[in-house]
């Protein structure tokens, strides 16, 4: 499994409005498609994105069988203090995978 | 296939009928003042989407190429970096040299075939299924070490005869809406087909990631897929008809800066 691509900027000041940026590699199969030989393709999606600053939400997706594969999401915070920004996707299958990015906030 | 292309591809159909049935049968070579890349076709959204390396999902199989690149594989435990080294300096411009002719098989290769010699040969391993995630990936990395690099495929006389035998494959009239490649794109490129804007095929950027597939693929995948829009039968993988319109377009596209892996509608 390709690891997620994320995108928060290493260093920013306080109070700083920042981007950020995922990227995670998943097929996002719709649940209404029918294979070659006739048969319904199964749902395989992500059903949701949670992102933390330090332990609290800041942003929080819920995502649908019409969202294309390889789901890029964009979104932005205020940098207010150093540590940790962590990702988590939950899918279909047990799908699940996190990362996390550090940021130094002066 | 993806999502949503069934009503799109009719459309294409009906419209490439519709251009069969008005375009006169000799086409001319673009002039070299009108040459532009696929890129510039682009809206500028698709464009951002490429540029941006945390937005173009392409990167996503760079990063997996560059795992494989380092991972040791077959009887030999021997990984491409282990003979290639860094791939960051001994790749770069590589991809724009492909493809490439091959003394042994005297005859050209493209770089997916490439890679999966070196896997048989050097590596002693199972080679990789063409489109498949791996071989993509592989090319992708490779391909990205020779972003900005201009197309050099052309230069080696000894692929002449495969450049002249892509390019008579190029202009031949085919399929059941008895169309030829020239007609699109060399004349009526900048037209639209369907919703797409017609490129004039210079294949800069592959493997490169097409949202119609929601996926990244090789440019022998899209002569395929254009070869379904002409209603005419798609060439195997590997076949040498493919790459002598790989060979064809690539020398075609001379001198322009390479952009894989690209974003394309």
């Amino acid at each position: 499994m390709t690891a997620p691509l994320i995108n928060v900027p290493a260093h920013a000041k306080r109070g700083e409005v920042i981007a950020i940026k995922t990227l995670i590699s998943h097929q996002m199969e719709t649940g209404f498609r029918y294979s070659a030989t006739g048969t319904l393709l199964p749902r395989n999606i992500i059903t949701e994105f949670v992102c933390t600053y330090n332990g609290d939400e800041i942003f929080r997706a819920r995502f649908y069988p019409a969202v294309a594969a390889n789901p890029f999401l964009t979104f932005y915070t205020v940098a207010t203090a150093s540590g940790t920004i962590a990702f988590t996707w939950t899918g279909d299958n047990g799908f699940f995978e996190t990362a996390t990015a550090n940021i130094v906030v002066e | 296939m993806s999502k949503h292309t069934r009503s799109l591809r009719l459309l294409t159909i009906v419209c490439l009928a519709l251009f069969a049935a008005t375009t006169p049968s000799s086409s001319a070579e673009i002039a070299s003042a009108n040459r532009r890349t696929d890129y510039d076709f682009m809206s500028r959204d698709t464009q951002a989407m490429q540029d941006d390396d945390a937005a173009n999902p392409g990167m996503l199989w760079v990063q997996e190429g560059e795992a494989l690149w380092a991972h040791k594989e077959g009887s030999g435990q021997r990984s491409c970096m282990d003979c290639h080294g860094d791939a960051r300096f001994s790749m770069k411009g590589v991809a724009a040299r492909y493809p490439a002719f091959d003394a042994e098989r005297d005859r050209p290769i493209d770089l997916e075939e490439r890679i999966i010699n070196c896997r048989l040969n050097h590596q002693n391993a199972t080679p990789f299924a063409y489109e498949s995630k791996e071989l993509l990936s592989l090319a992708a990395y490779i391909a990205r070490q020779s972003r900005g690099a201009p197309i050099e495929t052309g230069n080696d006389e000894r692929l002449e005869p495969f450049i002249a035998a892509g390019r008579e494959i190029f202009n031949r009239r085919q399929g059941q809406l008895n169309i030829s490649c020239a007609q699109c794109h060399d004349d009526n490129w900048g037209k639209r087909l369907a919703g797409n804007i017609v490129p004039q095929a210079h294949p800069t950027g592959y493997p490169l990631y097409r949202l119609e597939w929601q996926s990244l693929g090789s440019l022998q995948r899209r002569l395929r897929a254009c070869m379904f829009g002409m209603r005419a039968e798609p060439y195997p993988f590997g076949a040498p008809e493919n790459i002598a319109l790989e060979v064809f377009l690539m020398a075609r596209a001379h001198g322009m800066p390479m952009d894989a892996p690209a974003v394309r509608p």
